[in-house]
């Protein structure tokens, strides 16, 4: 398997009034081609921020202050502005939160398309561009005439899956998204779920599924990645994750899950608050919140332990 | 569509009441006024009995009641009467004016519009940057400018030192009147005729106007665009759409500002009365032979049914931009109902 993309030591600093938040840390990821990469992690932990990154999407005062992405071997952070917009939705496409309000209100759902298409593909005319995005549309399951339309005219799942069709309009080969079924209802979750599977193969996707929904990587995910305080706690197999956690973070978080089948008196939840990025804790960020807390912990950050293609950063495993 | 039209019926019957409110209060205050109509006509030493007679002539020694009846009656017959100083319809002198207020208010709102939302749109886009800074100051210090003052400046500026541009009028010497028949509008007229040396000295005359009239009125766009190209700036689909590859600038200028017209278009309705006040002074600094002057004019004289006619007529004029505007809504957002 080829390596599709290849984030190395990356940092994303935000410089605010009360000081830097150091939002992404010292992050490596690999992504394989073909696999669903699974992100998780807890508000505010980075995950986004690491979405945004790989497009070179922050929003001002956002910065990558260093490390590189490799996207087929080319470093995304050093390129010029053409050519990340020319990989922006033509190579890599992302998907965001919330689909009501990810469509511009204001112009029709072909015009969205046809504007997508022709901003990357200069030699087709608007027809073409037109008859491609009503293949799209019977393609997600959508009724070409709703082409026509306007977003306020379709219910949050049918925009969520055109805004999954203006990003694989263009045949991209990675896929970023963002908590894509946040603000969809379970029912519809599970439609949309369904359908990014189907399309993962039919379009030889690799895609990198941000969320705090455990229940999304679970069925989605080949491998997850677990992010904690800007930095990578844990990335493994996600069997190897669901079955056996390494990071004890990760333990937290699968244990407090609530589950049916267990006979729980309460849930289990874990102590602490998500760490404070201006002032992160010194060694493992985790450390205040960890009940394995030793001494090294307190000051030394963790380096990466490899167990059979599982990799944590915890002091536990040395 | 058939919303659409009870909706544009109902609007054209609410202005009814609303001229109907405008009127009478207008009417009080009209008299109310020290001065009246004959005293301004025969000077203030013009022997009793001759003023009496005066007055039962205008019908002014009438009960003030009597006087707002029958003048209501005469504005529901759609006639706005003659004037109580010249022997003048007073329709016949507000059709003389109107044309040149229209083209003066027009290209100032054009150049409001420009100006305002063009560099509304840059220093949103270059939020925090020194031209950003500029633009900010430059909205609020041309706001707090009178609009006499300005003009003033800019006919000594551009007319005295420079002599560049003319500072009075709407035509040159060297045009003939017998141009300007068909339409009122100048710049149509001209058009018409095909004359376009008439049609340069036209355009020449109307610059210093508008721009005094425009710049004004420029800031308040400035800042209202800016503020509402940063919200829009910061929303999903903006992001979204460069996610997609779609060039920063078509995104700023064609995305985000198409969505931050739509307030704008709901101030330019509220604008265009402090459009007309601004074009009554700037008629003033630049002896522009429109409503302004003749409003101007006639309150000197308390020419009441003139002074009346007109402000009905920038009563409508308000009244059907604002109208025109709500129906625009419709069409930039296709969310709006009716």
């Amino acid at each position: 398997m080829a390596t599709i993309l290849e984030i190395e030591d990356l940092s994303v600093h935000f410089p605010i009034n009360i000081g830097t938040v150091c939002a992404v840390e010292g992050v490596d990821l690999q992504l394989e081609q073909g696999e669903v990469m699974g992100l998780v992690g807890e508000s505010g932990c980075g995950k986004s921020t690491l979405g945004f990154s790989i497009l070179r999407l922050l929003r001002p005062p956002g910065k990558i202050v260093g490390g590189q992405i490799l996207y087929h071997g080319q470093d995304i952070v050093r390129m010029n502005e053409k050519e990340i917009i020319s990989l922006r939705g033509n190579r890599i496409a992302m998907i965001f939160q919330d689909p009501l309000t990810s469509l511009n209100p204001l112009f029709r759902i072909d015009e969205q398309f046809i504007e997508t298409i022709l901003t990357h593909e200069q030699g087709l005319d608007k027809e073409e561009a037109f008859n491609r995005a009503e293949k799209m549309l019977e393609n997600l399951g959508i009724s070409p005439e709703r082409l026509l339309e306007y977003p306020h005219q379709m219910s949050g799942g049918m925009r969520q899956r055109i805004m999954i069709g203006l990003g694989l309009i263009l045949n991209p080969d990675l896929l970023i998204a963002d908590e894509p079924t946040t603000s969809l209802d379970v029912i519809v979750e599970a439609q949309f779920l369904d359908l990014l599977n189907d399309l993962r193969r039919q379009y030889d996707l690799t895609i990198l599924l941000i969320t705090h929904n455990l229940g999304n990587v679970a069925q989605l995910a080949d491998r997850i990645t677990v992010m904690y305080g800007g930095t990578i706690a844990e990335i493994g197999p996600a069997e190897a994750i669901f079955q056996e956690p390494l990071h004890p973070y990760t333990q937290g978080l699968l244990s407090s899950i609530p589950n049916i089948k267990l006979d729980q008196p309460k849930l289990m939840t874990m102590p602490g608050s998500p760490p404070d990025l201006v002032n992160p804790p010194p060694g493992c960020v985790f450390h205040p919140r960890c009940s394995h807390t030793m001494d090294i912990c307190r000051h030394e950050k963790p380096d990466v332990s490899k167990r059979d293609g599982h990799l944590v950063r915890c002091w536990l495993y040395r | 569509m058939g919303n659409l039209t009870r909706y544009v019926i109902t609007r054209i019957l609410l202005t009814i009441p609303m001229v109907f409110i405008l009127l009478s209060i207008v009417f009080v205050v009209l008299r109310i006024m020290p001065g009246d109509p004959v005293s301004s006509m025969l000077g203030g030493h013009a022997p009793e009995s001759v003023i009496e007679q005066k007055k039962e002539e205008l019908g002014l020694n009438r009960p003030i009641a009597i006087q707002y009846l029958d003048y209501l009656w005469q504005i529901c017959r759609l006639d706005l009467g003659e004037s109580m100083v010249f022997k003048q319809r007073v329709t016949k002198a507000i059709i003389e004016k109107l044309p040149a207020t229209i083209e003066l208010t027009a290209f100032g709102m054009i150049i409001t519009l420009f100006l305002g939302i063009l560099m509304g749109a840059y220093a949103a886009d270059k939020r925090r940057s020194a031209q950003d800074n500029l633009i900010r100051l430059y909205g609020i210090v041309i706001f707090c400018i009178p609009v006499y003052w300005l003009g003033l400046m800019l006919q000594l500026g551009f007319g005295v030192w420079l002599d560049i541009l003319p500072i009075a009028g709407r035509t040159g010497p060297r045009v003939l009147a017998s141009t300007f028949e068909k339409t009122g509008f100048y710049v149509l007229d001209t058009i018409l005729a095909k004359d376009f040396f008439a049609l340069g000295d036209v355009l020449i005359h109307l610059v210093l106007p508008s721009f005094t009239l425009g710049l004004v009125l420029s800031g308040i766009f400035v800042r209202l665009t800016r503020a509402n190209m940063l919200d829009v700036l910061r929303a999903d689909y903006i992001v979204a759409a460069e996610a997609r590859g779609i060039q920063h600038r078509k995104i700023v200028y064609k995305y985000a500002l198409k969505n931050a017209f739509i307030p704008i278009l709901t101030m330019m309705g509220l604008q265009i009365a402090l459009l007309m006040a601004g074009a009554i002074l700037t008629e003033t600094t630049f002896s522009w032979p429109g409503m302004g002057r003749l409003l101007l004019e006639r309150i000197y004289l308390r020419d009441y049914p003139t002074l009346q006619g007109v402000i009905i007529v920038f009563a409508l004029i308000v009244a059907t931009v604002s109208l025109i505007v709500d129906i625009i809504y419709a069409i930039v957002d296709p969310r709006v109902r009716y």
